[in-house]
């Protein structure tokens, strides 16, 4: 310890300047859920995955010179070479292009068909979880009723009945798929209403339209999203399966849910035609699902830092 | 008076991805056999670290009970203890209880059983006798029916029967030690003092020495025969509850003993409240570390931790103002003549 | 508790009319003529004489009433378009016990090794096996059943000839389809109880635990385990439905005689009345495992156990 000269002992009270200071710079809760997203390396990958496939189904078909559905009957079964990079199938068809048209209609399939599952499950969930009480009880009874019922089974009995084809197809996986985001937007909207800060915005004298607009909306939105983003896969999936049950595109139209069923039986000789839809299939699905958890991770206030 | 713990220098740091957080820096501390000391401080200052470290409850990794500490108990270093003898001198020789019953209790084993368990391992008694005992251990803490309660589960349980469940699976092996960490935070005011003629009363009839983690003075005033005040993780002032309470010495304690509302208080005045937020422990200052917010701070005390002075035997205070150098100043206007 | 029971008995009651129903109406939703599909030519009186039989010259509801009679009163589900005499019952006591124990292998893997793996990430967080585990589970969720499958037939029977392609009868036949049929739901399980596993850990009580001097050991089987399963026995449910929906792909990819396989060519025969039959089945079989995998779950946890009530 060094010299204590006296003045070091005069008083001269406390600080106190900086206590309440705001130490870092407030960002909106959408720009920190996206910076935390793209912090996530996982996520950030499959997004670009994403983004990649998805370019490449709006290209592909066109990139190697081969159509996706003229059949040539002197280049059948041939395995990937220079000319033809996935091999050709049972027709002659060149698979690369295939692969890419598939991907169009099997992408398009699960975004209209998370679209339509996502508003119409706000809508009947909103009005579930915003009104509550009798009408919620009502509207959960259906909504349990409807979900007891295997969802693929459904798919299949709807399928029958319409012609088929992506329309047939869509219909058939969102009449009972939005039950799922209904019961997700209902339990949320029924949390955040009993929050604290609903009822402070109330007893503020705010009216219902801007309680829904800047309190209940932002909040579920975020709910909404890594949805939306889980459904999607599911989607994708539905209309494989479909196709391997014989009720999927038909020919000369394709998807890889098409293109894997038909691939299924000559799976000992050419192996190679089922790989790359399949491969595709399950790139796509796991890209949205590591996407979807990391969106899940963005968007939960509580882990903001 | 015998001294049956002694804490020396004991630092303990939580690495976080932010940095070093030093959650207690250096404290040193005993406890005589029988008595109850108070740990007093506001919340972040340490002492819930302070006692989970005592019987090393704190995960290592992150945390982490830096080389140099000592907890002697019994002729043993509890640093230094391995994994076995630590599960022997955990609810055996030294208990804890928590701060909310709530959720300090197994949801899916009944209360006897959950008594029973220590009983069966540190007494070796077999089911039927730890349980026999359980139920003795529930009547012992006044809870009615306890045959019956001894077969019931925490939710049955209200909220303050809870904490005297819990405080039966503390004493069940009568521990010399009892470390209560804010046992009666969750509760009603009306069960708080319930819950602390329970403790106290136990006390005595089993001779257990208590470790009372709070930050309310008001339930330290009865109970307590030692305080020690914390702060930002070092020990600021400690004494008999007598001469904290008639002879407070440090600028923080005044702050926290003007802060305890009184009944002859005007209406009109304005309730004492310190101002300012304890400093970030991941970047500790270099002084004193109640500096920023005292209103004696002076320039020696930015620049260096004062040393530790001496009033009386048993009552120490970690501040510059004691400095011979220091102007004199007296203890707080609304804190004199109040016993 | 006998209160809760019954409530959900008699839920499952009503759930089970309301989606007999609902098959009825979606199978008779279907256009065109069920006969019409059947590649035969029929002179005008036994196609007469074949509707009649069927009952299908009735109005709707009349249907509706004979269907509805005919399985409360007789358990009858129908009797096949395609092949004449043949009951749905007696299809279903041929098939569904070969894709019962497919399935019951199934749910087995599914839970136990799902489970253990979930509880061995949470111990492990942030090390090895905690990446394994994840790895695991994020393949499973998004690699599609028959794709997995496929790739298993592939190198299990077409590279390296361990195990039969296809067909039934041995063990060894029910290996690969097993696994299949199980990933996702290892997959799912582990997932869930790794989540529900670090929750737990987390909790206060754990801590009372520990602070009692408890060997490791029994703090994991009794604190941790007995709480973060409580929760997994709740998803057990949607699990089964699963994989007995599962089943319809890869028994068409194994070529196992099972139940899915039976109700996946019905589809494509177009056996309007096998399908429904099948379908009211299926859907029961759902419905019940949900309503018993609840009353399980409410016996095994003590807060319901004892209010009767869903907390």
């Amino acid at each position: 310890m060094a010299q204590l000269s006296k003045e070091k002992f005069q008083i001269i009270g406390c600080e106190n300047s900086n206590a309440e200071e705001i130490l870092r710079p407030s960002m909106t809760y959408w720009q920190d859920a996206w910076r935390r997203l793209k912090q996530n390396k996982v996520a950030t990958a499959s997004l670009v995955i994403l983004i990649l496939i998805s370019l490449m189904t709006i290209v592909g078909p066109y990139i190697n010179g081969f159509s996706f559905e003229v059949t040539n009957n002197d280049i059948v079964n041939k395995t990937p070479d220079m000319k033809h990079w996935f091999g050709t199938d049972n027709l002659g068809r060149d698979i690369f292009s295939r692969v890419w048209a598939g991907g169009r209609v099997s992408i398009i399939i699960g975004l209209i068909g998370a679209f339509v599952d996502t508003v119409v499950g706000s809508i009947y969930g909103g009005i579930a979880g915003f009104f509550g009480g009798f009408i919620d009880d009502i509207m959960m009874r259906i909504v349990e009723i409807l979900g007891s019922i295997p969802y693929l089974v459904v798919v299949i009995l709807v399928s029958l009945i319409f012609s088929k084809g992506i329309g047939a197809i869509i219909i058939a996986m969102t009449i009972t798929g939005w039950v799922g985001m209904a019961r997700l937007v209902r339990g949320q909207l029924l949390q955040i209403k009993e929050q604290e800060y609903v009822l402070a915005a109330t007893a503020l004298g705010a009216n219902p339209s801007r309680i829904i607009a800047k309190h209940l909306l932002p909040n579920t939105l975020g709910i909404m999203i890594v949805a939306i983003t889980f459904d999607i896969p599911s989607f994708i999936f539905g209309e494989a399966f479909l196709s391997y049950l014989g009720q999927g595109i038909q020919s000369p139209n394709t998807s890889w849910g098409a293109l894997a069923s038909a691939a299924q039986p000559n799976l000992m000789f050419y192996p190679y035609q089922l790989f790359f839809p399949s491969l595709f299939i399950s790139l796509t699905m796991l890209s949205f699902t590591l996407l979807g958890d990391g969106l899940r991770d963005a968007l939960d206030p509580r882990l903001r830092q | 008076m015998e001294k049956i713990l002694e804490v020396k220098d004991l630092k303990v740091s939580f690495h976080t991805y932010a940095g070093e957080v030093q959650a207690v820096r250096g404290i040193s501390f005993h406890l005589n056999k029988g008595e109850t000391l108070a740990v007093v401080g506001e919340s972040g200052c340490g002492k819930t670290v302070t006692s989970k470290s005592l019987m090393r409850l704190i995960p290592e990794p992150p945390g982490e009970i830096k080389d140099g500490s000592e907890i002697l108990f019994d002729g043993k270093n509890i640093c230094t203890m391995s994994e076995k003898e630590l599960r022997e001198l955990r609810g055996s020789d030294i208990s804890m209880i928590f701060q909310d019953p709530m959720t300090s209790l197994n949801p899916t084993m009944t209360i006897g059983k959950q008594i029973s368990e220590s009983l069966i391992i540190h007494r070796g008694m077999s089911k039927t006798e730890a349980m026999t005992e359980a139920i003795k251990m529930l009547d012992l803490v006044n809870i009615p029916d306890a045959d019956k309660r001894a077969h019931q589960y925490p939710h049955e349980f209200s909220g303050g029967m809870r904490q005297r469940a819990m405080i039966a699976i503390a004493l069940a092996c009568n521990p010399k030690i009892l470390i209560a960490d804010e046992p009666t935070t969750a509760l009603d005011v009306t069960i708080q003092a319930q819950i602390m003629e329970l403790i106290a009363d136990l006390q005595q009839k089993l001779g257990t020495a208590v470790i009372l983690v709070t930050h309310d003075l008001g339930v330290v005033a009865d109970v307590a025969d030692r305080i020690q005040v914390m702060y930002a993780g070092q020990i600021i002032e400690h004494g008999t509850i007598d001469e904290i309470f008639t002879n407070p010495q440090h600028p923080y304690t005044w702050a926290l003993l003007q802060s305890v509302p009184r009944l002859g208080t005007d209406n009109k005045a304005k309730l004492y409240s310190l101002q300012g937020t304890p400093p970030d422990l991941l970047k500790p200052p270099v002084g004193c570390s109640f500096a920023a917010r005292c209103e004696y701070c002076m320039q020696i005390c930015r620049e260096e931790m004062p040393e530790v002075t001496t009033i009386s035997e048993n009552h120490e205070v970690c501040c510059w103002l004691k400095h011979s150098m220091a102007p004199k100043v007296d203890i707080p206007e609304a804190l004199r003549g109040d016993k | 508790m006998f209160k809760f029971i019954l409530k959900r008995l008699g839920y499952m009651f009503v759930t089970l009319w309301i989606v007999a129903t609902i098959t009825f109406m979606l199978i008779h939703a279907i256009p065109g003529d069920p006969l019409a599909s059947m590649a035969r030519k029929l002179p005008d009186q036994i196609r007469a004489n074949f509707y009649a039989k069927y009952g299908l010259d009735q109005p709707v509801v009349v249907q509706y009433g004979r269907f509805m009679k005919n399985i409360v009163l007789h358990g009858d589900l129908g009797e096949s378009l395609a092949y004449q005499g043949r009951k749905v019952t007696d299809v279903i006591k041929i098939h569904a016990p070969i894709s019962a124990r497919l399935g019951i292998q199934a749910v087995a893997m599914g839970f136990f090794i799902g489970v253990s793996l979930g509880v061995l990430a949470a111990f492990n967080r942030g090390r090895w096996p905690d990446y394994l585990v994840m790895f695991i589970a994020i393949l499973g969720i998004s690699v599609p059943s028959f794709v997995m499958a496929s790739l298993l037939q592939y190198f299990f029977t077409v590279k390296n000839m361990w195990l039969p392609t296809t067909g039934w009868g041995t063990f060894t036949h029910t290996i690969l389809p097993s696994i299949a049929l199980s990933f996702g739901s290892i997959a799912t399980y582990a997932r869930y109880m790794r989540a529900n596993t670090l929750d737990v850990i987390g909790q206060d009580y754990i801590l009372t635990a520990k602070s009692k001097g408890i060997t490791k050991l029994a703090l994991v089987w009794k604190h941790v385990i007995r709480n973060a399963i409580l929760p997994a026995i709740t998803i057990l449910g949607p699990q089964l439905a699963g994989i007995f929906v599962g089943s319809f792909i890869i028994e068409s990819i194994f070529s196992i005689p099972g139940f899915g396989f039976n109700f996946v060519t019905s589809v494509s025969d177009r056996d309007y009345t096998m399908v429904m039959g099948q379908t009211v089945f299926l859907c029961a079989l759902v419905i019940i495992a949900y309503v018993l995998v609840d009353i399980v779950y409410g016996l095994i946890d003590p807060r319901i156990r004892l209010t009767g009530e869903k907390r």
